[in-house]
């Protein structure tokens, strides 16, 4: 390996263990609100209306809403890591540290996503762990449940640095989070499958990206989804394509965090 | 080799302001180098550059023969930079923040801890290791960013007022301590300060920047045979000075104290002459060994009065027309 590539790579696991340090040191506020509202999730949701729901799609109420909670642990979560690290490095001008030094902005941005990617993970796994207490699922297809589950992260890690590299203010860092992120995650058939809706919603619920990544990961766990397999991956790999891109020129450019 | 080539560098940000306006400057490698000038004149900007935080409008800039615009990364490697503000994260201890420079530089784990502990200890913060960077004493914060810059053993160092806020004590340690950075490991070092007092005690050569523009530049040694005039410290029991005394310029100071402008040459018992005539009484004197300090209030104030002058010149003709 050359001393440049070495160099890099030392740089890149250095961001990344900042990183996971960072969400680990304060994990009473990053990992276990999370478990909590999954817990809240499948007690009301899953437990007690689900009783009367009986079954969604063939399948119990129960299980069919737990993928959507994991899957809505994970896309709050890796967001709110990479936005609010990238934020506060910005704020407390530590990404200069990063700016100074001779690591390249790929290398930058690989190690807060992954960042961000661990800690959606961390709070994936521990929401899983919750819901064996509710229900014994076991993945149809792990490796489709673990590559969506990563995939989503990723994407949602990419979206969370884009929101911090454009933030001025800590007001600017929940907007998209409280505004945008949570009504899709809702409406991005957590609680519900499209094909109850009337043709026009089932229009409108597909143009919404957070859909096609529950689903993905519904078909991981219980083998049926409202969406084609092949139409998740495409669309996650096509939003990570499109925000990886923006966010590298962005950094290229010193957009947000250069005079 | 040069330690640092600046070439036509220029900067103008976005609202219009042009805070530099084509620099050119050439630190020699090993040199221990100050760069001068008053609020706003354009070093924090230059610094900026350099170090890769500020984007150039145009100009040209190499660090130990690497050029920022062809290779970036192995400019970036030789320098190291201890910034006038405050920027390392306020949660993390004093060590984690030393150790993720070492690993941002691409310095592997155990090395970095070695010379961690190093750098640490040279600037006497190794017991502070375990501390969170937000609970130091401001010295201690300044300290930190030295050892931090340190750490992967950059070929030129760059201080943007170092000392600022720092006491005494800790200043003269400092200075200590960035002398034997600069004669025994070789390493560059680019200062900026207010303290001209630490410019002239440090530093070889000197540029001084007003305006966006190098306004003077050479060795410490030539600037000040250039200011043709000495400065003297005097014990008086006057209460009110006069602004005049014979011709020279005098001025009260705030230890209660007064000093005197003469040019050199002059004798003393001029000075004294001059003095007694004004029936100021001078039980001590000395001479004011902040040279550098009055030859660069001199200049900035000089340059100041011939651009205001040039401006009335010009609003006068352009009244005129």
């Amino acid at each position: 390996m050359s001393s440049r590539l070495m160099q890099e790579r030392v740089a890149f696991f250095t961001i990344v263990r900042r990183e996971i340090r960072r969400f680990m040191r304060i994990w009473v506020q990053t990992i276990t609100p999370p478990a909590v509202n999954a817990v809240l999730y499948m007690l009301i949701f899953g437990g007690l209306i689900g009783s009367r729901i009986r079954e969604m799609n063939g399948v119990p109420y129960m299980d069919f809403i737990v993928p959507g909670v994991i899957m809505m642990g994970i896309i709050i979560n890796s967001y709110a890591n990479v936005s609010s690290s990238m934020f506060s490095a910005k704020m407390q001008h530590f990404i200069e540290e990063l700016l100074v030094a001779p690591v390249s902005n790929i290398t930058i941005l690989a190690g807060f996503i992954i960042g961000g990617v661990a800690r959606g993970l961390a709070v994936g796994t521990l929401v899983t762990v919750v819901a064996f207490f509710f229900t014994d699922l076991i993945p149809v297809h792990p490796v489709v449940t673990i590559s969506i589950a990563i995939l989503t992260s990723i994407m949602f890690s990419l979206g969370g640095f884009l929101n911090a590299l454009f933030a001025t203010t800590f007001d600017d860092i929940s907007i998209v989070p409280n505004f945008v992120l949570t009504p899709l995650t809702y409406f991005g058939g957590i609680f519900y499958s499209i094909s109850m809706l009337p043709d026009f919603w089932q229009i409108v619920s597909k143009l919404n990206p957070i859909l096609y990544m529950i689903n993905g990961f519904r078909f991981g766990i219980l083998g049926s989804s409202d969406i084609p397999l092949w139409q998740s991956y495409a669309v996650i790999l096509i939003f990570i394509a499109a925000l990886g891109s923006v966010c590298v020129i962005l950094l290229n450019r010193g957009a947000g965090i250069k005079q | 080799m040069s330690a640092l080539t600046i070439k036509d560098l220029r900067k103008t940000y976005d609202g219009g302001v042009e805070a530099l306006k084509g620099i050119d400057l050439d630190v020699e490698d090993g040199n221990f180098f100050a760069l001068l000038g008053p609020n706003g004149a354009g070093k924090s900007t230059a610094i900026g550059i350099i170090s890769s935080l500020v984007n150039k409008t145009s100009g040209h800039v190499s660090v130990c023969g690497f050029d920022l615009d062809k290779n970036r990364e192995a400019a970036k490697a030789n320098i190291g930079l201890v910034p006038q503000e405050f920027n390392f994260n306020v949660f993390e201890t004093v060590q984690s923040i030393v150790l993720n420079v070492a690993g941002y530089n691409g310095i592997k784990r155990r090395v970095a801890k070695q010379r961690t502990e190093y750098y640490l200890k040279q600037l006497s913060l190794w017991d502070k290791r375990d501390t969170v960077s937000r609970n130091l004493s401001g010295g201690m914060k300044r300290r930190l960013m030295i050892a931090r810059a340190l750490v992967h053993e950059p070929k030129l160092l760059i201080l943007d007022e170092p000392t600022a806020g720092v006491d005494i004590e800790i200043r003269r340690t400092m200075w200590e301590f960035l002398t034997r950075v600069n004669k025994e490991e070789g390493t560059s070092i680019i200062l900026t300060t207010h303290y001209l007092e630490e410019a002239e005690a440090l530093c070889k050569d000197v540029a001084i920047i007003d305006h966006g523009q190098i306004v003077e530049q050479g060795t410490v040694s030539e600037l000040l045979s250039r200011s043709m005039m000495e400065t003297f410290v005097l014990d008086t029991d006057v209460t009110t000075i006069p602004e005049q005394v014979g011709g020279y310029h005098m001025r009260h100071r705030d230890d209660g104290k007064a000093e005197i402008d003469v040019p050199q040459g002059t004798a003393l018992n001029d000075v004294f002459k001059a003095l007694s005539e004004s029936n100021i009484s001078v039980s001590s004197l000395r001479n004011k060994e902040n040279r550098l300090e009055a030859f660069f209030v001199r200049l900035v104030q000089s340059k100041r009065d011939d651009s205001a002058s040039i401006d009335h010149e010009s609003s006068t003709k352009e009244g005129a027309v």
